[in-house]
């Protein structure tokens, strides 16, 4: 029987709806305020909300100070290359195991998800050994391989979930009509798998646009990307709040702009076969 | 081969070696503080004397950076030529092999110079391994004003319990004025760094000649229940998340009476940009226990070390001795006037009478650092070297899992007793672990 939705009903989800969003993006809205304020300002008690002296001098001292054009293409070629990187080698592997699976393809999923329980920093000093070896600290090439094996289970498990959606009996039909297993990936299932395809990746890029972890300790100033610029403006001894926030506004705005441009195809993405 | 070929090829070669020896570039890491970024803006003077060296900064977050380098200087991963590090590395890295002795520093950077306190703790077996960029030790800031109101006058060297009976009388919490301002946060770094000062200037010592920790013993009880008893009676509310920085705010916004911390802090509070109270501000030196001839012993610098992983390490000094030099604090000086100077590193800066004009508090600055003896932190015999922390590597973790037993007693969550017997145990079994006696 079909739930009839009162006015009432409707009106309090809605007002409850803007209050979670209100609460989620306020520290958003803090961290954009207080990039332009004083120093000063800045640390007010009690705090200024609106009605400050409207400063854009922490923007300058922030642009004068770091190299933000560098960090920035840095973040976008290390988040667009672990990205790439990485559908290229889970697309194979979750067709493999949406459409042929094995007696352990389940705990091969498992295993792999189970990697990401382990902490980071417990491989740390093995892969800083190999990187120094293979000369590629502080190089791009090397943090988007370890993004993209730090991402790789969620993407291939992303995928696998969207390939199982797909009747196998499409894919079958085109094998029966002659084609390899290359034009039936990239000219039957990719194009039913776009949309959740185009969501593993906007979420891939938003994860390795935000990894603070090994983007900061395999970096140091060549391939350093945003998050190296946003730590160079914290500091436990000193008053740097409303740089820091500038630094950080600076360095969110464009995945903040990419995300809202593409809400509707990432929430559409998540929420890919939850409801049947 | 063509005539046009070999030409070619001839003036390929010439060019070759008519050009200068390549460049080196210096990669440079430092913590984000107001001195450290300063000497990036002025680090076109170095440039201009020395065009075939070229620098290139890298700034963290003083935690981030520290796990950062040692990381890299561990492994020998040579990412970095310079490395801005604490006076508690130094020690244990140059043991360790990962520093380069300074041992190419001009005759005119005049290394006597240099306050002797840090001379000795960035020093191992008579060799300077680090110079220090800026020094600083602890002093009590408290506002004359609230002192008047109150009708209680602190002396230049207070006992503590002059001081903790001012900050009960100079706290008005109905106006949000507190009596006292301390550090609550949890970390080696934070609580701990004063927590060990102000235990030592009650006559405790963290380890006795066995490496046995003291925790229980009664001069950490009596400290860390005047510490407990006055952030609760006078401190400001959530002080057991209070760092520097939270103290800061709450000082510079007139909120604290008294405020116990790094020296450096007093450029920041009598800094009227920044500052409602920089009028204001009267100083003293760490307090001791009546009795106990021990003024905390904090000692921190910011130094720049050479890792024995560059491939620069001549440029790598050349750059250190600029940076440290005599001459960096006269352009910073005739740039930005004497205040800007950095502070609590060279015995000539605090003779400068213009030096001493600009700055009000230098006198007790160097007094607070020339009392510093880290070779001996506590009046008790110890087997280590420190002052606000124990110069072992193991004392990061063991002074961060001890600071967040006082926190929570700071927050009223368990008793001061139960705390130190809980840090008591913790201390012990990382001792244990790390294999002490050694």
């Amino acid at each position: 029987m079909a739930r009839t939705v009162t006015p009432a009903r409707k009106l309090t989800f809605t007002i409850l709806a803007w209050g979670i969003a209100g609460l989620i993006f306020f520290p958003i809205l803090w961290t954009v305020l207080t990039s332009f304020k004083t120093e000063a300002d800045a640390i007010a008690s009690p705090p200024k909300f609106l009605f400050f002296d409207w400063t854009l001098e922490n923007y300058a001292t922030v642009q004068e100070r770091s190299p933000y054009v560098r960090h920035f293409l840095n973040s976008i070629a290390i988040a667009l290359g672990s990205t790439l990187l990485g559908l290229a080698v889970a697309v194979p592997a979750a067709w493999s195991m949406a459409f042929q699976p094995a007696r352990r393809t389940r705990d091969v999923l498992m295993w792999m998800l189970s990697t990401k329980m382990m902490p980071a920093v417990g491989v740390l000093i093995p892969i800083y050994l190999l990187f120094r070896d293979l000369g590629l600290l502080d190089t791009r090439s090397g943090v988007i391989v370890v993004l993209m094996l730090m991402n790789l289970p969620i993407i291939v498990w992303m995928l696998y979930t969207y390939f199982r959606e797909i009747p196998g009996e499409i894919l079958e039909a085109a094998r029966m009509d002659g084609a390899s297993l290359w034009n039936e990936i990239r000219h039957v299932l990719l194009p039913m798998a776009l949309p959740g395809i185009a969501s593993t990746m906007l979420l891939n890029i938003i994860l390795a646009w935000n990894e603070a972890f090994w983007t900061l300790n395999l970096t140091t100033s060549k391939a350093a990307p945003l998050t190296a610029f946003i730590a160079s403006y914290s500091s436990p001894e000193g008053l740097f709040y409303a740089k820091l926030s500038a630094a950080s506004t600076m360095a969110i705005a464009p995945i903040l702009i990419m995300g809202w441009f593409s809400q509707k195809q990432l929430v559409r993405g998540l929420t890919f076969g939850a409801v049947k | 081969m063509t005539t046009m070929m070999r030409r070619l090829l001839g003036a390929c070669a010439l060019t070759a070696l008519a050009m200068p020896a390549a460049a080196e570039t210096l990669t440079i890491a430092t913590v984000n503080n107001g001195d450290m970024i300063r000497m990036q803006q002025m680090a076109e003077d170095f440039t201009a004397k020395n065009p075939d060296i070229t620098l290139e900064w890298v700034t963290l977050e003083e935690n981030i950076l520290r796990q950062r380098v040692t990381t890299d200087i561990a492994t020998r991963g040579g990412q970095y030529d310079v490395v801005t590090i604490g006076n508690y590395e130094v020690p244990i890295w140059a043991r360790q092999g990962w520093l380069m002795p300074l041992d190419q520093l001009p005759a005119e950077y005049d290394v006597e110079d240099l306050l002797p306190a840090l001379r000795s703790a960035l020093s191992q077996d008579g060799k300077l391994y680090a110079a220090p960029f800026y020094g600083e030790s602890a002093m009590v800031m408290y506002r004359t004003d609230l002192a008047e109101k109150a009708g209680v006058t602190i002396s230049e060297t207070p006992t503590w319990a002059e001081l903790l009976d001012a900050a009960r009388k100079m706290t008005d919490k109905d106006n949000e004025i507190y009596g006292i301002c301390l550090r609550g946060k949890a970390g080696w770094g934070e609580n701990m760094a004063f927590l060990s000062a102000m235990a030592n200037s009650y006559g405790a010592a963290w380890f006795d000649k066995d490496w046995k920790p003291l925790l229980t013993s009664d001069e950490w009880k009596a400290a860390a229940t005047d510490y407990v008893t006055i952030m609760a009676e006078a401190g400001p509310p959530g002080a057991s998340s209070n760092g520097f920085n939270e103290n800061l705010a709450l000082f510079q916004q007139g909120k604290c009476g008294i405020w116990i911390d790094a020296t450096v802090a007093a450029g920041f509070v009598t800094n009227p940009k920044e500052s409602t109270v920089a009028d204001k501000v009267g100083f003293a030196q760490f307090p001791n226990k009546e009795g106990v001839d021990n003024h905390g012993n904090w000692l921190w610098s910011w130094n720049l070390a050479v890792p024995a992983s560059t491939d620069a390490p001549e440029a790598a000094q050349t750059f250190i001795a600029w940076a440290t030099s005599k001459d960096y604090t006269n352009l910073v000086a005739g740039k930005e006037g004497w205040l800007a100077a950095p502070p609590g590193t060279r015995a000539s800066l605090y003779e400068n009478a213009e030096y001493q004009a600009a700055a009000p508090f230098a006198k007790l600055t160097l007094q607070s650092m020339n009392a510093a003896t880290p070779d001996r932190p506590s009046v008790q015999e110890t087997p280590y070297t420190g002052g606000q922390f124990v110069a072992i590597p193991e004392f990061q973790a063991i002074g961060t899992a001890v600071g967040q037993q006082l926190s929570a007693a700071v927050a009223g969550q368990v008793p001061v007793d139960q705390a130190l017997t809980m840090a008591q145990q913790i201390a012990e079994r990382e001792m244990a672990k790390a294999g002490y006696p050694k």
